[in-house]
């Protein structure tokens, strides 16, 4: 267990492509944190530079205090689960948990001991005799958590351990990868471009665009308060509304109607971004003053609730309203006034 | 009718259907006998009759039915010390070509398995050129390069050695192009996880690399051992001492000095070249069914 320090970090291709922008980030001690943006966003690449697969170009590494620029892999204390699982095919799943600790000279007693812990704990004891191409998906995933165990690093690294899994395994390992990292307290980075995988994991969620870190925070700060357009786009399932606005005295105009704020927040003139989720806004009550007049598209029914899509001038709006109350077309919806976000029209940048 | 006798009528018509003689499957298995029978029979041929005497065969030329010098024939073939000194047998050359073979199949997949370690796995200076400068090779075979080849061989002292008679010959470049070709396809988290669990570049090789190409290793082990064992003109070249012939090349010699009165040993030319045969046909044999069970079952 120990603390991962990222400090101004960056990785240049040859042809001056940046793909890491000096990002920095403090890890504590048995923390889950997980790097999460689109592909191409940086996030492999900076696991990568922690596991000492590719080199800094920039910046300084710390694992426990120690700067591990240029420490041999092998020798990082760290541990890595790969997406296609990267198991030795000739090997039994008994040897490819014990191949690192052989590799460092321990005793074959201790090695027993390890590979029969990890076993017990992700439930492989039956299938120690057996071969990578004799398992499923989900135990090969298990395998190479096994090898990542046996270890007891300082640090796991998860590159996208899921993607290779169909959906119902997915969130069942994404249960056990969480419950396995909270008893073993071992310090986590995990990657993925699932915002879910992201917010149901992690302790802290690090959003990179391009690059560079949007913003670091726990599930919820990320969900509540994205600190960019990207971040609220990118994080919750609807993709949050990201609504071109103009601020007029206070007030926000959305193609030829005006939402009347009444100080609730403060809106700049000029153009913004109105960002606001599907479930913060409802219809109007009747009678009730409505915020906007809504032209329906289409509804997409979930069972447990719908999604209205519809349209107010250019702009495409999606709410959620619960399953089985009629529907008017225009339909007159209220925003959750504590619940809008306003951003930069040009950088995205939370106003 | 009621459904059961539906059912029995039906499975009737069915089976009636199946004693219909499908002439297309006949007409298959008639091409694939005659190809198999093209290939067997001349050597269905050839050891029949050397089981039949010299004179005979002399005489009344190719034999169609098994004659009685089977034991003598090969018995003398294999035991017999024949040639100049008298200690050169059928085991001899046998052993002889075992040696060449492996030595030469053993020595190209060690030599190709390395080059194309280091042209995949590692970046030095030219490598790309390397690799092409291997694989222009390939327009050079042996043939082109005798003189130099044996110009070199012999300067170093080595005809009449294995080593002269083995070392020429095992530069591979088709053996580096195909290692090179599977090494590509070894997934880079593979090279990965190995170096993460601490594994330099000799155990990745030795633990990882050369297990997962046992399959690859068979493949090029069958094709270069044929090769090796077929090996004529380069032995008859480099090997003057009797000693050192092998059995391809000990046929010839049967034909042209083993007289014994006036005509040549038939029989024995022939049993030499059916024993010649059996090696090979056991290498691809054993290593064939190897290899497909590897294929098959092949996940990287």
């Amino acid at each position: 267990m120990a603390h991962v320090t990222i400090d101004r970090v960056s990785k240049d291709y040859q042809a001056g492509i940046r793909a890491v922008n000096s990002v920095s980030l403090d890890i504590r001690e048995s923390e889950f944190i997980v790097l999460v943006g689109p592909s191409g966003c940086g996030k492999s690449t900076l696991l990568r530079m922690v596991a000492g697969l590719e080199t800094i170009t920039e910046g300084e590494i710390g694992i426990g205090g120690r700067v591990i620029n240029h420490v041999d892999p092998a020798d990082r204390d760290i541990a890595m689960v790969f997406q296609n699982y990267a198991l030795y095919p000739h090997m039994t799943v008994r040897n490819n948990m014990a191949y690192g600790l052989k590799n460092r000279g321990m005793n074959r007693a201790d090695i027993e001991k390890r590979v029969a812990e990890a076993a017990a704990i992700l439930r492989l004891e039956d299938y120690l005799e057996r071969r990578p191409r004799q398992l499923s998906g989900g135990q090969r995933q298990r395998v190479a958590m096994g090898r990542a165990i046996v270890r007891e690093p300082a640090a796991f690294l998860f590159d996208e351990p899921l993607s290779n899994l169909d959906a119902k395994l997915r969130v069942e390992m994404r249960g056990e990868i969480k419950l396995l990292q909270k008893r073993l307290g071992t310090t986590s980075i995990y990657v993925t471009h699932d915002q879910l995988e992201a917010m149901t994991m992690a302790d802290r969620i690090v959003v990179l665009n391009g690059g560079r870190i949007e913003q670091i925070g726990t599930p919820l700060d990320v969900y509540r308060q994205p600190q960019s357009a990207f971040v609220a786009s990118f994080i919750g399932s609807p993709a949050m509304n990201l609504i071109t606005a103009r601020g007029e005295n206070g007030n926000l105009v959305i193609g030829d109607q005006t939402v009347v704020m009444d100080g609730a927040m403060t809106v700049p003139d000029g153009p913004v971004t109105l960002g606001v989720r599907a479930e913060d806004m409802k219809p109007a009550e009747p009678g009730a003053t409505a915020d906007l007049e809504l032209a329906i598209d289409y509804v997409e029914e979930l069972g447990a609730g719908r999604l209205v899509h519809g349209h107010v001038g250019d702009a495409k709006l999606a709410l959620s309203t619960p399953s089985g109350e009629p529907l008017s077309d225009p339909l007159p919806i209220v925003f959750d006034r504590q619940r809008l976000h306003l951003f930069h029209a040009e950088t995205g940048r939370r106003l | 009718m009621t459904i059961a006798e539906t059912q029995t009528a039906l499975s009737a018509t069915g089976l009636a259907a199946r004693r219909v003689v499908n002439w297309g499957v006949v007409a298959d298995h008639a091409i694939l006998i005659a190809g198999s029978a093209l290939m067997i029979v001349p050597v269905v041929i050839a050891f029949l009759t050397s089981t039949w005497d010299p004179v005979t065969i002399h005489r009344e030329g190719l034999q169609y039915l098994p004659g009685g010098h089977f034991l003598d024939t090969y018995g003398m073939v294999i035991f017999h010390g024949t040639g100049f000194t008298g200690e050169v047998n059928g085991m001899t050359m046998m052993v002889n070509s075992l040696i060449l073979g492996f030595g030469f199949s053993v020595g190209k997949i060690v030599i190709s398995m390395m080059a194309a370690y280091a042209i995949v796995y590692f970046r030095f200076p030219f490598a790309t050129i390397s690799f092409w400068a291997i694989f222009m090779t390939l327009l050079l075979p042996l043939e082109v390069r005798i003189l130099p080849s044996y110009e070199i061989v012999q300067e170093m002292g080595l005809t009449n050695t294995y080593t002269g008679l083995i070392l020429p010959l095992i530069a591979s470049a088709t053996g580096t192009f195909f290692f090179r070709q599977f090494f590509k396809s070894v997934p880079d988290e593979l090279v990965e996880a190995a170096r993460i669990d601490g594994a330099g570049p000799v155990k990745f090789f030795i633990d990882i690399l050369i297990p997962l190409s046992r399959t690859m290793i068979a493949a090029i082990f069958i094709i270069m051992f044929v090769y090796g064992w077929n090996q004529y003109l380069w032995p008859t070249l480099i090997t003057t001492d009797e000693h050192y012939f092998t059995l391809v090349r000990g046929i010839k010699q049967i034909l042209q000095v083993w007289i014994g009165s006036q005509i040549p040993d038939y029989n024995e030319a022939m049993a030499l070249a059916i024993l010649a045969m059996l090696p090979p046909v056991v290498v691809v044999i054993v290593f064939q069914s190897w290899f497909v069970k590897g294929l098959t079952e092949s996940d990287k």
